[in-house]
């Protein structure tokens, strides 16, 4: 084709562009995004066929779990990967890089959609199959997968929007009065928030001249002191801040988390705020990790009054997902000591605090779903009973909530006990403090929780000793029981796992936290050759 | 120009939070229409202005002459600007939708997912 073009220019491509082709195992980096991508669009063509939906969804986001397994798999022997979109030469061209936080993130992110969907048949009704659950559903996983995989911040806003929008049309599916009342302070705070991150890019981009985030890691540590790269970071803190739901950020989550269907608010309380706190390791501790040192004590008090005032909240609540909601937020507060304090051990806890979390919380919302199914209410002073009526099932949840308040042998214990033993470390007793305070109020909000709705004979007024199952209704068919309570059990599993054998996720957790402290290290892999 | 611009940008934001700060939802959406046309002016004015010198490289050269116009914060402020209109029209249907079902447009009324009347958590067991 060049040899016939008289006009052929007389230039060697090669110096701006990768010329040799890809490698099937390059496709890896791409395809967790290309599949649920590709799912989605063949589930909005076939969306008359609702039928189809839930097979389809389910074949989709095994193929996703299995392909960031093999991702992650890669990472764990070869360090971070990158894939460069059209070929250019890094830094031009968007950059899709993988590091183990990402992986880490991304294949823990599909276990839980996958366990909390593939069976959740019964839980989504067939108007919103019809308004389009299951598509909604793989688009919001290609934009998690897609925040968690790249290498670009500005494709990391994007991929911020193609989950937000997604999640809109989750959160109002159902139209609900509650639900169009939670979504438009939800949607609009999380677009203010967005909005800021995008000033920050904006801004970044003026001073820096780059977006590929490990050309900006290293041009942040080269750039003289003239540069506004502290005001940027603060941008970002607060934009990430706002999408976590720290305090005083958060009062988006509890207006508008407990109001859609529970397989929804599962999902949410699981990804969603977790990509804000992936996006906070990022670009504070790795990209701007030398910016923030002037950001420590405001975030040590965020973290801490995170914690406290999620876990009041989740206390003073009546609302069974809504105090679930406010432990949400008590959990991120645990996950910004990592970013606060920036020490090797607070990363490693906080990676760790965030993976067991996404599993954690999910599946107590699906509990809750299962709670109201049978009840027809989520206010725990109209519950009571289940204990009688399901004994087997109360007590998963109560393993449940103990990962919550962090007690052993369970999950939530191992991170908190590295995130008090390194805040101790850096001495910042204060915040240790707050990790033990909240941690003991937290387990008074699971302890309440299990009282009234489980423990406790019946409804509020049941004579002690009495057992009043008139508001708990049996569902009859096996195969709806089955999905309904399955997801459940098998995130308990994952959870009870992780408390047994802490190693193999606080293995990668700490793998994540040095790759997030090296940025030379990222950097020379994602561009080449070291910086000159 | 650039001192301009930047004080024009700040003048959108301002505008904007004035806006955003306000209890009735259309005023809020269009503060945040306001908002979205800010950032984009501010990255046009981060990416560097100049005038005239279109950025195309010549044959047989590697890279635009001196000057040339940045082409790619204005691909940046192009994806924005789609991002920004999708999530004002997708927010402007959902404020008319709670305005025909929850009878107001008034966010301190809204109060149907966190009830005022909630009597606080159970006393005792």
């Amino acid at each position: 084709m060049a040899a016939s073009d008289p006009h052929a220019p007389a230039v060697d491509l090669a110096v701006a562009m990768v010329t040799a082709p890809s490698t099937a195992s390059d496709w890896l980096i791409v395809l967790p995004v290309v599949v649920p991508l590709v799912t989605g669009a063949i589930l909005v063509m076939v969306r008359h066929a609702t039928h189809l939906h839930r097979p389809l969804t389910a074949l989709g986001l095994a193929l996703l779990f299995g392909i960031d397994l093999m991702l992650l798999g890669r990472v764990v022997a070869e360090g971070p990967l990158t894939m460069m979109m059209g070929a250019w030469k890094p830094p031009f061209g968007i950059a899709f890089t993988v590091d183990l936080l990402g992986a880490t993130f991304a294949t823990t992110a599909a276990f839980v959609a996958l366990v909390a969907t593939a069976t959740a048949g019964p839980a989504i009704n067939t108007a919103e199959r019809r308004y389009g659950f299951y598509p909604f559903l793989m688009l919001l996983m290609t934009g998690v997968t897609g925040a968690f995989l790249t290498g670009d911040i500005f494709n990391l806003y994007v991929w911020f929007e193609v989950l937000l929008i997604s999640s809109f049309g989750l959160l109002v599916l159902g139209s609900e009065k509650a639900q169009i009342d939670g979504t438009v302070k939800y949607g609009l705070l999380n677009l203010v928030a967005t909005t800021f991150f995008l000033i920050g890019v904006g801004l970044l981009y003026g001073t820096l001249g780059t977006l590929n985030m490990a050309d900006i890691a290293a041009k942040a540590r080269a750039a003289g002191p003239e540069a506004p790269l502290v005001t940027i970071a603060g941008l970002f803190i607060f934009a990430f801040a706002m999408k976590a739901a720290a305090f005083p950020l958060n009062f988006w989550l509890p207006a508008s988390y407990h109001t859609p269907t529970a397989t929804v608010s599962a999902l949410f309380a699981g990804l969603l705020t977790k990509v804000g706190v992936y996006a906070l390791l990022k670009v504070t501790v790795l990209l701007l990790g030398n910016q923030t040192g002037a950001y420590t004590d405001l975030l040590v008090v965020m973290a801490a009054a995170t914690m406290i005032v999620g876990a009041l909240g989740a206390i003073a609540g009546s609302d069974l997902r809504r105090i679930l909601g406010w432990l949400v937020i008590s959990g991120i507060g645990s996950m910004l000591i990592g970013v606060a304090v920036g020490s090797p051990g607070a990363l490693t806890g906080s990676i760790f605090y965030a993976v067991q979390s996404m599993l954690v919380m999910t599946a107590l919302y699906l509990a809750a779903g299962v709670v109201e199914a049978r009840a027809g209410t989520g206010d725990v002073r109209r519950l009571g009973g289940f204990y009688a009526a399901a004994p087997l099932f109360s007590g998963v949840v109560l393993v449940l909530l103990f990962a919550v308040a962090g007690l052993p042998p369970f999950s939530g214990f191992w991170p908190k006990a590295i995130l008090v033993e390194s805040s101790l470390a850096v001495d910042r007793p204060g915040l240790a403090a707050a990790v033990l305070v909240s941690g003991f109020l937290q387990t008074l909000a699971v302890g309440r929780i299990w009282l009234y709705v489980f423990w406790r004979g019946g409804p509020e007024g049941t004579p002690d000793g009495a057992i009043d199952l008139s508001g708990v209704r049996v569902i009859e068919n096996p195969a709806d029981r089955v999905a309904l309570v399955g997801p459940v059990i098998v995130l308990t599993a994952a959870v009870v796992l992780i408390g047994l054998v802490p190693t193999a996720i606080g293995g990668l957790a700490e793998g994540a936290a040095s790759g997030l402290l090296d940025p030379a290290g990222f950097t020379a892999r994602v561009l080449g050759a070291p910086a000159p | 120009m650039e001192p301009a611009l930047a004080v024009l940008v700040g003048l959108f934001f301002a505008t904007a939070f004035y806006l955003i700060l306000s209890k009735k939802l259309i005023r809020i959406l269009l503060g945040v229409a306001i908002m979205g046309n800010a950032v984009n002016l501010l990255i046009f004015t981060a990416g560097r202005l100049t005038r005239e010198v279109p950025p195309i490289i010549a044959l047989d050269a590697y890279t635009p002459p001196a000057g040339a116009a940045n082409a790619l914060p204005q691909a940046l402020i192009l994806t924005a600007i789609v991002i920004s209109f999708s999530f004002f029209a997708f927010l402007l249907v959902l404020a008319f939708r709670a305005y025909q079902d929850l009878g107001t447009d008034d966010t301190d009324a809204m109060r149907v997912a966190e009830p005022v009347a909630d009597a606080g958590p159970p006393q005792g067991y």
